[in-house]
C-alpha cells in the first residue's frame, strides 16, 4: 500500500494536515510505502508530522518506509527523527479543579498562612534580639540612616496624610450632621468627629498610608538588592542586614508613625471643624467648647498608643519579605503586593484586637 | 569584496548611524549577510552589537541608514507587513527572555497560539517537538523558566525562537554565561540546526570559542565601524584592536583548540 505526501508540509498548513491525517484511514498488520517525493516544501512541523504518522503506523503492526524524500529535507527529517520524536507528556486535569482539589488547597493555603505567621513571628524575635544587642552597644545605631527613614516615610508623607485625614474629617462632619440633624442633635457631630477620629480613623487611615506608602517601599527596596547579591555582599562584609537595613526602617517609622498620627487628627478634626462652620454654623469657639466635653486627653492617646504598634508590624512585614525575595525581578512584585495585603490585614487584626483589649479595661 | 547576487543577501544594511544622544554608536555601519551563513558580530564591550542586533530586528530606531530583512525596508514598513516579517525571524535574547508566568511549552506556543489556529494537541506536540531539537528533556516542557538552569533558559529560548521555523535566527551572546562544556554543546546545536534547518544566523557574541566553531564570516565593530570578512582575513589583519582580539592569548587558544579539533575530525 502506498500513501502519498503532497505538497507544502509547513507549519502554517499543520491545522490542515493534522486533521486530514486524523481523518485518515489507517491500514493494519501491512507493508506500507509514504511517498514523499511530491513534498515541495518541510519544516520541523511538516517533519514532526510525517513522523508522526509513520509511529502511528508502525504502531498498528505496519512495516513502513518513507521512500523519495527530496534530498534537502533529509538532514531535517534526520535532525527531527533523532531529537524531536518525543510524546508529548499528558497534562491531567489542574487537580484544584476537584472538590477534593478544593479542599486541599483551602488546606494548602491555610498551612502557608500558619506558616507565614509563624516564620514573621520568628523574624520578629531575630530583630528584638539585635535590637537588645544594639543597647549595649548604642554606637552601633546607625543614626544617620534611622534620620533618612524617619524623613523618607514621616516628612515627606505629611502631605498625603494630612490631605486624606482633611478630607475624612470633610466627610463624617457632612454625613453625621445629614443623620443627626433628624434628631435635633447637630452639635453631636463634633463627639461623633472627635471620638472617631482620634480614637480610630486618624490611626488607622495614616497606618494603612504608611503601609502602601512605605511598607511597599521596604519590601521593593530590600528585595532589589536581594536580586542584586547586595545582601550576601553586606554578610560577607561581616554587616549584619538586620542592624543595618531593618533596624533603622524599624525605629524611622515607630518614632515618625505617632507623630504622623497626631499630625493627621489634627487635620481631620480641622477639616470636621470646617465643614460643621459650613453646614450647621458651629462657630470654631463652639466647635472647641463641644469637643473638649466629648472628649479627654486620653481619647487621644488611645489612638496614638497603638501607633508604634503598627509602624512596627508595616516594618517587619515589609523587610521580612524583602528579606525573601528570591533572585528573580517577578518576585520582588509579588512580594511586595504581598508585603501591603499582610501589613494592612495585620494593622486591622490588630487594631480590633487593641478595641476588645480597651472596652475590657472600660478605657 | 565583490556585491554578491541580490536575492543571495537576507540582511542588507546601509550607511547605518546610530546615536543616543551626543553618543555616536554606529557611524555608516555596511553590511550584508548571506542566505544560509552563520555571521558573527564581535566587539569590544558598548561596541553596540546588541544595539545593531536590537535595530535590525526593529527594538532600536536608527538616526539614519537603511536595513533591508529578506528584500524588505524593516524601518519603513506598515503593520501588517511587520507581522509578517517578524514571523519569518526568531531573536534569543541573552537570557532567553522567557515568559516568567508560563510554562517551558506555553511558551513555545505562545508564537504558535499567535499566528496560526491549530489544535491544542497539535500545538502541544509540535512544543514537544520543538523541545527535543534543541536538546531539553521531556519534562523540561512543564518548568516555569525559574526552576531551569542559565543553560537550559537558553534553550528554551531557542526553542521559542524556532517555534515558527524562522529564515533568519538572531541570537545575542548564545553562549554567555554557560560553563564551557554547555557552551561547546550549545555552539553544537547551532551548527546542526543550521545545516537541518537551512537558517541563516546572525550572531552577537563575547565567545571565541563560538567565532570559530561555528561562524562563516565575522563582522568586527571597531572605531564606530564594521569590518567585515571570513576569520582567515581577520587574522591577518593589521588593525590593532582586531590583531589584538584574535591573537592575543584568549584568541590563539580557542584558535589551537578548533584546528586541533579540526585535525581530530579529519
Amino acid at each position: 500500500m502506498v500513501l502519498r505526501a503532497q505538497g507544502e508540509w509547513l507549519v502554517v498548513t499543520a491545522a490542515e494536515l493534522d486533521r486530514r491525517l486524523h481523518s485518515l484511514e489507517m491500514p493494519q498488520g501491512r507493508r506500507v510505502t509514504v511517498d514523499l517525493s511530491e513534498v515541495d516544501r518541510l519544516d520541523s512541523a511538516g517533519a514532526w508530522l510525517l513522523l508522526r504518522t509513520e509511529h502511528e503506523l508502525a504502531t498498528r503492526g505496519n512495516a513502513v518506509e518513507l521512500s523519495n524524500l527530496q534530498p534537502r529535507f533529509a538532514p531535517l527529517l534526520q535532525q527531527v527523527r533523532a531529537r524531536g520524536v518525543t510524546e508529548p507528556l499528558p497534562h491531567p486535569l489542574p487537580p484544584h479543579h476537584t472538590l477534593v482539589g478544593f479542599l486541599e488547597r483551602i488546606g494548602r493555603v491555610t498551612v502557608v498562612l500558619a506558616n507565614r505567621v509563624y516564620d514573621i513571628l520568628g523574624f520578629a524575635g531575630l530583630v528584638t534580639v539585635t535590637t537588645l544587642r544594639l543597647l549595649r552597644q548604642p554606637r552601633r545605631l546607625r543614626l544617620v540612616a534611622t534620620l533618612v527613614q524617619m524623613e523618607v516615610v514621616g516628612l515627606d508623607a505629611m502631605p498625603i496624610v494630612g490631605l486624606l485625614s482633611f478630607l475624612i474629617g470633610v466627610v463624617m462632619a457632612y454625613q453625621g450632621a445629614d443623620q443627626l440633624r433628624r434628631f435635633g442633635a447637630e452639635i453631636y457631630t463634633v463627639n461623633l468627629l472627635g471620638i472617631s477620629i482620634l480614637r480610630e480613623l486618624g490611626v488607622l487611615l495614616s497606618a494603612i498610608i504608611i503601609a502602601g506608602r512605605s511598607g511597599s517601599a521596604f519590601t521593593a527596596q530590600i528585595g532589589t538588592m536581594q536580586v542584586n547579591e547586595e545582601i550576601d555582599a553586606l554578610r560577607t562584609l561581616g554587616l549584619d542586614p538586620i542592624e543595618v537595613l531593618v533596624l533603622p526602617r524599624l525605629f524611622g517609622l515607630g518614632l515618625t508613625l505617632p507623630l504622623l498620627v497626631f499630625y493627621a487628627d489634627f487635620m481631620g478634626l480641622l477639616g470636621g471643624g470646617l465643614m460643621s462652620w459650613g453646614v450647621l454654623g458651629i462657630n470654631f469657639p463652639n466647635f472647641l467648647t463641644q469637643l473638649q466635653s466629648a472628649v479627654s486627653e486620653t481619647t487621644l492617646w488611645v489612638g496614638v498608643v497603638k501607633a508604634p504598634f503598627f509602624a512596627a508590624i508595616i516594618a517587619l512585614v515589609g523587610c521580612y519579605e524583602g528579606l525573601h525575595v528570591t533572585r528573580s525581578a517577578e518576585s520582588v512584585g509579588r512580594l511586595t503586593t504581598q508585603s501591603v495585603v499582610e501589613s494592612i490585614f495585620f494593622v486591622i487584626v490588630t487594631d480590633a484586637a487593641f478595641s476588645i483589649v480597651f472596652s475590657m479595661l472600660k478605657v | 569584496m565583490a556585491e554578491p547576487a541580490n536575492d543571495d543577501v537576507v540582511i542588507r544594511i546601509r550607511d547605518l548611524v546610530n546615536a543616543f544622544g551626543p553618543q555616536v554608536i554606529h557611524d555608516g555601519v555596511d553590511l550584508d549577510v548571506r542566505r544560509g551563513e552563520v555571521m558573527g558580530i564581535v566587539g569590544g564591550s558598548g561596541s553596540g552589537k546588541s544595539v545593531l542586533l536590537r535595530t535590525v530586528v526593529g527594538l532600536n530606531q536608527p538616526v539614519s541608514g537603511s536595513i533591508e530583512v529578506l528584500g524588505r525596508d524593516v524601518l519603513h514598513l506598515g503593520e501588517a507587513e511587520r507581522h509578517e516579517l517578524e514571523t519569518r525571524w526568531g531573536v534569543l535574547f541573552q537570557d532567553g527572555a522567557l515568559f516568567s508566568s508560563l510554562t517551558v511549552a506555553q511558551n513555545i506556543e505562545v508564537p504558535l497560539k499567535e499566528d496560526l489556529e491549530l489544535p491544542a494537541r497539535l500545538m502541544a506536540e509540535i512544543a514537544a517537538c520543538k523541545i527535543g531539537m534543541v536538546g531539553l528533556p521531556p519534562d523540561a516542557a512543564d518548568k516555569f523558566p525559574a526552576q531551569l538552569s542559565g543553560g537550559m533558559r537558553k534553550r528554551a529560548g531557542l526553542a521559542r525562537a524556532l517555534a515558527l521555523d524562522p529564515a533568519i535566527l538572531f541570537l545575542d551572546e548564545p553562549t554567555a554565561g554557560l560553563d564551557p562544556i554547555a557552551a561547546a554543546a550549545f555552539d553544537q546545536l547551532i551548527k546542526d540546526l543550521r545545516g537541518s534547518l537551512d537558517l541563516t544566523v546572525f550572531l552577537v557574541t563575547h565567545d571565541l570559542d563560538t567565532l570559530f566553531a561555528v561562524c562563516d564570516r565575522v563582522a568586527v565593530l571597531v572605531d564606530k565601524k564594521v569590518h567585515v570578512g571570513t576569520l582567515e582575513e581577520h587574522l591577518r589583519d593589521d588593525h590593532p584592536w582586531i590583531r589584538s582580539y584574535f591573537h592575543g592569548p584568549r584568541g590563539r587558544a580557542a584558535l589551537t583548540a578548533e584546528t586541533t579539533a579540526a585535525a581530530q575530525a579529519r
